[in-house]
Order: structure tokens, then C-alpha cells, then sequence
């Protein structure tokens, strides 16, 4: 966690002053029992998607929430969700990947040469850039959706992967995330000199500067891959073929198809499509763990 | 990010540097989309929540006409009132949660702190399609908890997807969604209060109770405030899981539970766009208004 934190957390390692010198507390079973509640809530409804992932159409309906059925359908539920209706969910997951990895990507590349600026230049405006950015991040995202609708439809973007695409390009929480880190990972000194050696600005940020940005960067882009990974709303207005709907939309349309007339209920599909939709992002929080932990911090900055 | 807080130090170096506009070129990138996504949907809507149009005349300009009719809409307060509820609810017990973990966590009295951590902020990563269609199905009648229950254990639980009880419904799975995410920003927070604080008033004897209320707290303030900025603004938000219980509970979830709901339903069922973004305007403006006035009340007695 050092790694990425550094500007913000500079306590942790770098200060002599280290937490409870004095002794180490005492273990509590009781209070280990009572923020096991806690513990038990957030998991459970996860341990009900797996049991009930591996039951079929009808075990489903014959038997209890936690209980395994007598019959075990995981795999056959995969393949059923591979297959179903030509095998469009494997084309909602490269459509996922798709706009996660251009959104995703972008947006982190946008602010990360926004942050550096703001934190490394003086330019007239400047002042003038923060207000406008802080001042529309307090505007509700999603009641700017219809509006955004209307001129995208103008435009001719709906009901194409850029009306999904290009408003995850921006991402405040991101610019303000580098603009902290920039500010302290990278010092003037450094730009001097590179300015001296006649180095232009481009050359110095991309060769010098990004490298000392690394682990923000990181940090910034697994947030912007959940932000558009988990993106339900903007797809929902914007796209009308399922051929470019992203996973969540997906299961949700399959979701609805019970309680519209004449459509098929799938639910064992769309249980078995949810759990194949959280397993990638799961693996991401677990396996980037210190990133994510240490890029939370940078976000709740003391005063 | 919703809190003009800017570390003093990101700014204090810059007025040695030399004011140029080399800083614009790494900037401008960003403000491009962010005048396309933000800035332009924005105008927009002012400008619809304007104009009225008519079956017979086409367009015309009705200045605040539209506000008029909002203020006096008993489905606007409604929805409204609905979200108001919620936040003064789920908001406080929410994040009261969030705060006992964190400190529980940051105690060092548990068994497995690492696994706390993680396992509560868990559900962070689970797309809001999806934990909503779990627990739509967990509290359903069909295959769900609820259901089973009742039917093994003979008893007679109201349906969470009841009209009475489906608002508590949905405020469970906005907790269950957010409880880890506020854990982990208070939980940073703790992490970099000094422990010299407390140290001393440990060796004095005064019960943890006492250090919690009279050092942790107040240190975390800053944590505390912006968090309950970003809740405010999810609540008035709130869309996603409403319009995904829609199929679950078709009786409890009207078309303006909530004013996003309502705007959405303007436009997309009812073809109101100048009424439906006069509604997105109006929620903007109370959102900036409310998430301000905490910001003040939360900053403003630093000393």
C-alpha cells in the first residue's frame, strides 16, 4: 500500500511516529463476532448467487434459497448461457470489454494529463479550469442522461458504441486523484532540469514523469474499469439493439423477459449471467487489493 | 469529487513557477470532453426546461413556466418526498455502520482484520444490476428467501415487495452496496490519524469509548463529511435499482418513485423532454444546495 500512496499517506512508512507504540491490543471474540455480522450480511446474498448458480430451470423453483438442489447444473447452466439466443451473451462480454478497455483507458489517460497539468503548470485560467470542473461535478450524473440522450441523438451517436463510450471519458474523481498525486510525486526540480536540457514539455511528462505517475495511474484506471464495467444507466437510455448492449444491460433485458407477454423466463440464466459478470471484478479487488485500498485513501484526504 | 478541498500544498509551489500556457496543452484534452459530456448537457437542459412544446404552434419560449408547473406537480414532491425519506433513513444508518467496522477494524482487536476489510468491501464491485436482481430474487416469493422461509417454517412474512416495505427494501441493497466502500474511506482515515494522539490519553486512562468519541471522530471529520456529500447526491440519484425492481414488483414501484424515475419517464414513455429536463434542472440545483450546506455545516466548525 506504501507504493501508491506515498504523497497521501506518508505516515505509514516514512515518520518515525508509528501506531500503538505503546502495547499491542488484545484480540476480542466479541467484537470479532459482532463485525462478523457485518461480515455474514455482506456475504451472504454472494453465497446465494453461487448455490443457486448450480441449480436448474426447475431446481430452482423445488428448492430452498440455501440448500443445494438434488441436481448440480452449474456447467450446464454456463453453456445454457453461452448458447441462449445465439450465444449473445458472449457478445455482451466482448462489448463489456470492449467499452471498459477504450473507456476505461481513455478516461485514465485523460486525467492523468489533466492532473499533471493542473498540478504542474501555471496558466492564466487556471483558477477559472478548477471552479468549472468542481462546480458540474456537484450536478447529479444521472440528470444529465436525457439531455445527453437528446444531443447524442442530434449528433447521430445513439444506438452506437460511442454514445456509450465517450461520456465514461471523463472522470473527476480520476482528475482530482492525479492532480493530488502529480502534485507531490513529481518535483519542480525535476522539470527544471529537464527544462534546462531543452527537453520539450510532451517529452519530459511522457519520458521523465510517467513512470513517477505509475501507481496513480493504476489506481486510477481499476476505479474507471468498475465505473464502466458496472455502467447500467447510460447504455439503458442510449442503446436500442442488444447486439451492442454491454453485460448489464444484458441481464437485465433477460430479467424482464419473464414479465413481458410471451417472453421465455430464464431466471436460472440470468443467475448463472450474474455470477459470470461479478467473477472478473472480484478477482480485479482481490488481486490489485493494495491499490484499490490505498487509492480510497487518496480520496478521503485529510484537511 | 463534490469538495472544493484542495491540499494548500498542491497550489502553494506554483507561484514560482513561470505563467505560460504550455499548461493548456496537457489540460485541454480533458476540457474538450468535458465540454461535451458535462458543460453541454448542462445548457441543454436549461435551455429545454425553457421552451414548451406544443401539438399545435411547434416550440415556443415559456420562461419559467415549466418550474411553474414542477413546484405545483404533487408527482415531483412525491418523488421528492420519497428520496428525502430515504436519505434521512438509510443514510445515517448506512454510514453509522460503516463507522463501527472501521473503527472496529482499526482497533487491532479483531481475528482476521484482512479478511473484514476485504469481505464487507466486497460488494463495492458487484455491478448495481446485479446485487439488485440477487436480492429482488432473495426477497421474491417464487425461488427467494423470503418464500422459502415462509413455506418451511409456516410463517407469514410480508413481501419486502410489498408497496408498504419496498423503499426499506431498496435502502438494504444501497446499504449492502456501500456499507464496504464508506468502511474503507473511514477506515484511510483512521489509518493517518497520528497515534501520539491517542497514545497519551491511553497511558491517562480514559476508556477507548472516550478516545473515540473525543480524538477518532473529530480526526476523520473531513472522511466523514465527504462521505455523506457522496450519499446524498447517490440518494437523490437513486434510479438504477427501482427501475430493476420495477419487474419484480410492478404494484410498489410507480413510473415517479423517484424524480430520476420520473424524468426518465418523461422522456422515454411520455415524450415530455422540455418537462422531464426542467425535473433533472430542479434536482441538480437541490442536490448543490443540500450537498453545500453539509459541506459548510461539516467544514465550518474546524475549530
Amino acid at each position: 500500500m506504501s507504493v501508491a500512496v506515498r504523497p497521501v499517506e506518508a505516515p505509514t512508512n516514512t515518520t518515525p511516529v508509528r501506531r500503538r507504540s505503546v502495547r499491542r491490543p488484545r484480540r476480542s471474540p466479541t467484537l470479532t463476532l459482532l463485525t462478523g455480522i457485518v461480515l455474514a450480511y455482506s456475504l451472504f446474498p454472494l453465497a446465494w448467487l453461487v448455490i443457486n448458480a448450480t441449480k436448474s430451470r426447475d431446481g430452482l423453483f423445488a428448492s430452498f434459497g440455501l440448500a443445494f438442489a438434488d441436481d448440480f447444473a452449474l456447467w450446464d447452466n454456463i453453456v445454457e448461457t453461452f448458447t441462449y439466443a445465439d450465444g449473445i451473451f458472449l457478445r455482451w462480454l466482448v462489448n463489456t470489454v470492449l467499452y471498459v478497455l477504450v473507456g476505461a483507458v481513455g478516461a485514465t489517460f485523460l486525467a492523468t494529463l489533466a492532473g499533471y497539468g493542473l498540478a504542474k503548470f501555471d496558466f492564466p485560467g487556471k483558477r477559472a479550469v478548477f471552479a468549472v470542473v468542481i462546480g458540474a461535478v456537484a450536478v447529479p450524473g444521472t440528470a444529465l442522461a436525457v439531455p445527453t440522450f437528446l444531443m447524442f441523438s442530434q449528433m447521430g451517436l445513439t444506438n452506437t458504441p460511442w454514445s456509450v463510450i465517450i461520456p465514461s471519458l471523463i472522470t473527476p474523481f480520476g482528475l482530482y486523484l492525479m492532480w493530488t498525486f502529480a502534485a507531490e510525486a513529481i518535483p519542480d526540480e525535476l522539470l527544471e532540469a529537464a527544462r534546462v536540457d531543452g527537453a520539450g514539455e510532451f517529452r519530459t511528462f511522457f519520458r521523465v514523469c510517467l513512470p513517477l505517475l505509475a501507481p496513480g495511474i493504476v489506481t486510477v484506471l481499476l476505479f474507471t474499469m468498475v465505473a464502466t464495467w458496472n455502467n447500467f444507466f447510460l447504455p439503458l437510455i442510449m442503446l436500442r439493439d442488444a447486439q451492442w448492449y454491454p453485460l448489464t444491460l444484458g441481464l437485465y433485458t433477460w430479467n424482464k423477459q419473464a414479465s413481458t407477454a410471451g417472453g421465455e423466463a430464464v431466471f436460472h440464466l440470468v443467475i448463472t449471467g450474474s455470477l459470470l459478470t461479478i467473477l472478473p471484478l472480484l478477482a480485479a479487488f482481490l488481486l490489485l487489493q493494495r491499490y484499490w485500498q490505498s487509492g480510497l485513501a487518496a480520496g478521503s484526504v485529510k484537511q | 469529487m463534490a469538495v472544493p478541498q484542495v491540499h494548500p500544498r498542491v497550489t502553494a509551489p506554483a507561484r514560482r513557477r513561470r505563467r505560460s500556457y504550455a499548461g493548456w496543452a496537457f489540460v485541454a484534452p480533458f476540457l474538450g470532453v468535458f465540454a461535451l459530456v458535462f458543460l453541454a448537457p448542462i445548457g441543454y437542459s436549461i435551455y429545454l426546461s425553457l421552451y414548451r412544446q406544443r401539438l399545435i404552434g411547434g416550440t415556443s419560449f415559456v420562461g419559467v413556466e415549466n418550474y411553474q408547473r414542477a413546484l405545483e406537480d404533487p408527482q415531483f414532491w412525491s418523488a421528492l418526498g420519497r428520496v428525502s425519506l430515504f436519505l434521512a433513513v438509510q443514510v445515517p444508518v448506512m454510514l453509522f455502520i460503516a463507522l463501527l467496522v472501521a473503527l472496529a477494524i482499526d482497533s487491532g482487536r479483531l481475528y482476521g482484520m484482512k479478511f473484514f476489510r476485504v469481505g464487507i468491501f466486497l460488494p463495492y464491485a458487484v455491478p448495481a444490476v446485479v446485487a439488485t436482481l440477487m436480492w429482488g430474487f432473495l426477497y421474491g416469493s417464487q425461488f427467494g428467501l423470503v418464500g422459502g422461509i415462509n413455506e418451511r417454517l409456516g410463517l407469514s412474512l410480508p413481501s419486502p415487495l410489498s408497496p408498504d416495505l419496498v423503499l426499506a427494501a431498496i435502502g438494504n441493497i444501497v446499504t449492502w452496496e456501500f456499507v464496504g466502500y464508506n468502511m474503507v474511506i473511514f477506515y484511510s482515515a483512521l489509518r493517518v490519524v497520528p497515534a501520539s494522539r491517542y497514545e497519551a490519553a491511553e497511558i491517562d486512562g480514559a476508556g477507548q469509548l472516550r478516545i473515540i468519541r473525543a480524538i477518532k471522530i473529530p480526526a476523520i471529520r473531513g472522511a466523514l463529511v465527504i462521505a455523506t456529500i457522496f450519499s446524498i447526491i447517490g440518494s437523490f440519484q437513486l434510479f438504477n435499482e427501482p427501475v430493476i425492481l420495477q419487474d419484480l414488483a410492478p404494484n410498489a414501484i410507480t413510473t415517479y418513485f423517484t424524480p430520476n424515475l420520473y424524468a426518465y419517464s418523461l422522456s422515454f414513455a411520455g415524450q415530455q423532454f422540455n418537462y422531464s429536463a426542467t425535473v433533472a434542472v430542479l434536482m441538480g440545483l437541490i442536490t448543490m444546495v443540500v450537498a453545500y450546506l453539509v459541506q459548510l455545516r461539516g467544514m465550518g466548525r474546524e475549530d
